[in-house]
């Protein structure tokens, strides 16, 4: 309080910030959690595709078929993949969240084994999804 | 020392400084969301499933089906409802400068807001057509 500031200038402050990542040593409940993040940011992407396909569906034929065409290329499939994944991994990584909110499975033992569940159970789920797509579909 | 205080208002003091006690609110749609979510997201992956080998005409006949439409559009709000919130979150957290800040969160904003009318509109003109 000792320095006095211009009382209508906007003033940007460098505050610290909490030394976060680069100074922990790397654990899977971490990874987990930056896992979540990415996750959610690429669906928030992936969400312009699904805004394009139906926009597409509704007008016609041919911008249809441009949409379609593109998610059916190997590119298309590629993107679909990832998009599958984070849908499910972000999925899983929101059921443990939810369970965390009541307060269960908070200690070690279970945090970690919730976390091997996440990351096992999302690349299961993408591959049982992909397989049912061609199978089935 | 004293004359400085004495000059701001108690509103420039605290302003940009913090909680404006919206952080209930946010988590409380985040949880909301969420639920709504969990037998949603699992519906649009079947829904998907389902679209995925349709031609134009066999997309439109299967989303102009009601529960497939309302399921969609439910999916597509909650959904993007919920991906604003996170992004909003994101941002609060990497961006720091101030106008980046409420230019980045105004951006969330509009592009959510953009996406989901686009999404609705499509399913309605389908399901009306």
């Amino acid at each position: 309080m000792s320095e006095t500031t211009p009382q209508n200038a906007p003033r940007e402050v460098e505050r610290p910030l909490s030394p976060h990542l680069f100074i922990y040593r790397p654990m899977l409940t971490m990874m987990m959690s930056i896992a979540h993040r990415i996750s959610g940011a690429a669906l928030y992407v992936g969400t312009l595709l699904l805004a394009w396909y139906l926009i597409a569906a509704s007008l016609n034929v041919n911008s249809f078929a441009v949409a379609s065409g593109f998610l059916h290329s190997w590119l298309g499939m590629l993107i679909l993949f990832g998009f599958t994944w984070a849908l499910v991994h972000h999925f899983l990584g929101g059921v443990r969240h939810a369970f965390w909110d009541y307060g269960i499975g908070l200690d070690a033992p279970l945090r970690e084994w919730m976390a091997q569940a996440t990351l096992i159970g999302g690349i299961v789920l993408t591959v049982l999804i992909w397989l049912i797509y061609f199978t089935v579909g | 020392m004293q004359s400085t205080s004495k000059m701001r208002s108690d509103r420039r003091k605290i302003s940009f400084l913090g909680s404006a006690r919206s952080g209930t609110t946010h988590n409380a749609y985040m949880r909301l969301t969420s639920l709504a979510l969990l037998p949603l997201s699992l519906a649009f992956v079947v829904m998907v499933l389902q679209l995925a080998n349709r031609d134009y005409n066999g997309v439109r006949a299967y989303l102009g089906h009601p529960l497939p439409a309302i399921l969609m559009l439910l999916f597509v709000g909650a959904g993007i409802f919920h991906m604003q919130l996170g992004m909003r979150t994101i941002i609060e957290d990497y961006v720091h400068g101030r106008h980046a800040k409420e230019w980045a969160l105004t951006a969330n904003g509009f592009f959510s807001a953009v996406l989901a009318v686009v999404c609705a509109y499509a399913l309605i003109r389908i399901g009306l057509s």
